[in-house]
């Protein structure tokens, strides 16, 4: 028998039931959830109308981030009535099947990907499902975790289980080292301009290599957890001892002799040398340049040293008008260079690139400078915990010293839905994971980089090179 | 859940690749606690104007594809955000099926979960199916399920493999809890011995 896919070895230990020979469709144990305000109230409504009970509330947990307001003081109060409501009504569903809630006010808020690892709640060769596309994040943990729309909460909820299509397993392998300056978000979109928005749909990734290895903790989460940007629901990294140091001290996660045991199981947690992977993709890291997104899909994204692309040079007459579309909206010449392009906003925040060591690496590019005239520029912690240690290092002096506003955690202006939003045409230089049409505010122009760039960006007033600001 | 098994109807194009769920169903329309009044939302900013009249330029609100129930669109279709929002507003909207090369994996999961039926075909089927679609002469097609074909006035048939569960689910409406809560035992037991060579899961 031919070996087996990490993949392969946490959806066959989580299989309850196959329906086919193959184990192409399983019912798959699912070990944890982490719900939001804006995807679950429908899965609960339906709950409490069937008269289900929640199977195992103890294996989720509930945090309010997508809706709330970031602005510096923390009050229970959410302006937007409809956003209100759903808070309220979380609460109400938290409270009444049991289900643990970090609230606006909780010390421990924040963007569920950034909240469930901080706490430990994130283990090797757990199963992770929850109502959010960028669950992929866990996978920096070495535990499948993917996004589901409510139906399949409610399913998880009533069940513990899903009906689940096993994935086909792809390898990307990361050779050689980043130069300085160069981040795991680089690699990311690097790959996603590599094999396209879809390249990796019906695929779960598995991430390994040299500069993959190299990588933080942190690192491999903001790989996985933009890996869905190219399609995969399932992105992978065998966790190491990099990975094992980094939970030993999360409050959550297993302590004594349940420690010992975890980590004599989670030594196996790798793919056999001989397992087969259908598709194979290599990128050589010491070839890979900052990036930044041009164009309104993840795909659409070059070097920062490149030029707004000619869409006459595109062959494929799809891709040409998709282009030529994008280009409308972003209101981009073609040839221009890439570092030319003025920014009016510049935004550090979301489940991407929200994290201490983010937070870090703008700091460092901004310590003593000043953001430039006519840009606004914010930062949003990825957790309340984030924003604490962030303070303890006073790198909240320096952003405001820089100009940028210090603002409490939440999902923000990555996607919009409080009152963090681009105004028409406003041009934004964003940390954040999605440059969709009208992500950020109805007719505004995201692009997508590292938190440095950004900051780099909001120095400067354009896109520019980290390295030579 | 409405049963899927001969839907017949008019399909519109949608050539796009990339269409998110983010452009499917902008954020303000996600504001809500139940799932109702969606079907204004879909496609909002690209089918009304500022002041909310409609954009004559969009498929959609033209007077062949007003009665839209399939949807023939480009890769990638309904990828991003996991928000289901898309799906029902899509539904109330009437659409019934959706056909292209490749969608995103949570939308193509909801869709299931909501009656509505994502085809995916080869490139040169949804390009026939495109053509069609495209030409308010020959808009009209049918879905069959129980045979996985689709027809088209002129004689087009075009074959489509589906997951056979998420067939028999679709075409008997089948409460998909209900379903799985029959193997509630083998869940508990399989949930015991799992936690007991796995203690740090509790």
């Amino acid at each position: 028998m031919a070996g087996r896919t990490l993949y392969d070895k946490l959806v066959d230990s989580h299989t309850v039931r196959r329906f086919d020979a193959a184990g192409q469709r399983v019912l798959l144990y699912i070990d944890r959830t982490v719900l939001n305000e804006y995807t679950s109230p429908q899965a609960f409504t339906a709950l409490r109308e069937a008269g289900r009970p929640v199977w195992r509330p103890s294996a989720a947990l509930g945090t309010v981030d997508h809706v709330n307001p970031t602005s510096a003081l923390r009050t229970t109060h959410v302006p937007d009535a409809g956003a209100g409501r759903q808070v309220d009504y979380f609460g109400e569903n938290c409270r009444e099947f049991g289900i643990e809630l970090f609230d606006v006010l909780h010390p421990m808020q924040g963007i569920e990907h950034v909240v469930m690892p901080e706490i430990g709640l994130v283990l090797p060769g757990m199963v992770i499902a929850a109502g959010d596309s960028h669950t992929t994040t866990y996978g920096a943990f070495g535990s499948l975790g993917f996004g589901i729309g409510t139906s399949d909460i409610e399913h998880y909820l009533a069940t513990q289980t899903l009906v689940y299509s096993r994935l086909k397993p792809m390898r990307v392998t990361v050779d050689g080292a980043l130069s300085q300056g160069v981040v795991a978000k680089d690699i990311v979109m690097a790959l996603i301009r590599k094999i396209g928005a879809s390249g990796a749909t019906g695929y779960a990734l598995e991430f390994s290599g040299p500069a993959i290895s190299a990588l933080s903790v942190e690192g491999r989460m903001t790989i996985c957890n933009m890996a869905v940007e190219c399609g995969a629901r399932g992105a992978l990294i065998a966790p190491d001892e990099r990975v094992f140091a980094d939970l030993r001290h999360r409050p959550r996660a297993p302590k004594g002799a349940l420690w010992d045991l975890a980590l004599t199981r989670w030594g196996a947690l790798h793919s056999d040398a001989d397992a087969r992977f259908d598709r194979d993709v290599t990128l050589d890291a010491d070839e890979i340049a900052p990036m930044v997104s041009w164009g309104t899909s993840p795909d659409q994204a070059a070097p920062i040293g490149g030029r707004v692309p000619d869409p006459t040079d595109e062959p494929d007459p799809r891709r040409r008008r998709d282009m030529e579309r994008a280009l409308v909206y972003m209101g981009l010449t073609p040839g221009t260079p890439l570092a030319a392009i003025p920014i009016d906003r510049a935004f550090i925040g979301s489940c991407t690139n929200a994290r201490i060591e983010d937070l870090r690496a703008a700091a460092a590019i901004l310590r003593g400078r000043h953001v430039a005239d006519g840009v606004r520029a914010m930062v949003v912690p990825g957790s309340s915990d984030v924003r604490r240690v962030a303070e303890q290092e006073g790198l909240d002096r320096i952003f405001t010293e820089a100009g940028f506003e210090w603002r409490q955690s939440g999902c923000s202006m990555c996607l919009a839905m409080n009152d963090d939003v681009l105004a028409p045409g406003e041009r934004c230089a964003s940390s954040t994971n999605r440059n969709f049409e009208g992500r950020q505010g109805v007719g505004g122009r995201t692009h997508l980089m590292s938190p440095a760039m950004v900051a780099a960006a909001a120095i400067h007033g354009h896109l520019i090179d980290a390295r030579q600001a | 859940m409405d049963p899927f098994i001969t839907v017949a109807g008019v399909a519109a194009p949608l050539p796009a690749a990339n269409i998110d769920t983010d452009v499917i169903m902008p954020k303000k329309f996600l504001k809500g606690i139940d799932r109702s009044g969606l079907a204004q939302g879909v496609f909002h900013d690209l089918r009304f104007d500022d002041q909310g009249g409609e954009r004559a330029d969009f498929v959609l609100n033209q007077s062949a594809w007003r009665q839209t129930r399939f949807l023939v669109v480009g890769p990638n279709f309904g990828c991003g955000s996991s928000r289901e929002h898309a799906v029902w507003g899509l539904s109330q909207l009437g659409i019934r099926a959706i056909i292209g090369t490749s969608f995103g994996g949570i939308f193509f999961d909801n869709c299931a979960h909501n009656g509505l039926l994502a085809i995916s075909v080869g490139d040169q089927d949804v390009a026939a199916l495109m053509a069609r679609a495209a030409d308010p002469a020959r808009n009209h097609l049918t879905i069959d399920l129980a045979r996985q074909a689709i027809g088209g006035a002129d004689g087009l048939s075009v074959s489509f493999d589906i997951e056979p569960t998420r067939r028999e689910a679709l075409m008997q409406g089948l409460d998909a809890i209900g379903t799985t809560l029959r193997y509630r035992e083998e869940i508990k037991a399989f949930e015991q011995a799992h936690l007991e060579a796995n203690p740090w899961l509790r």
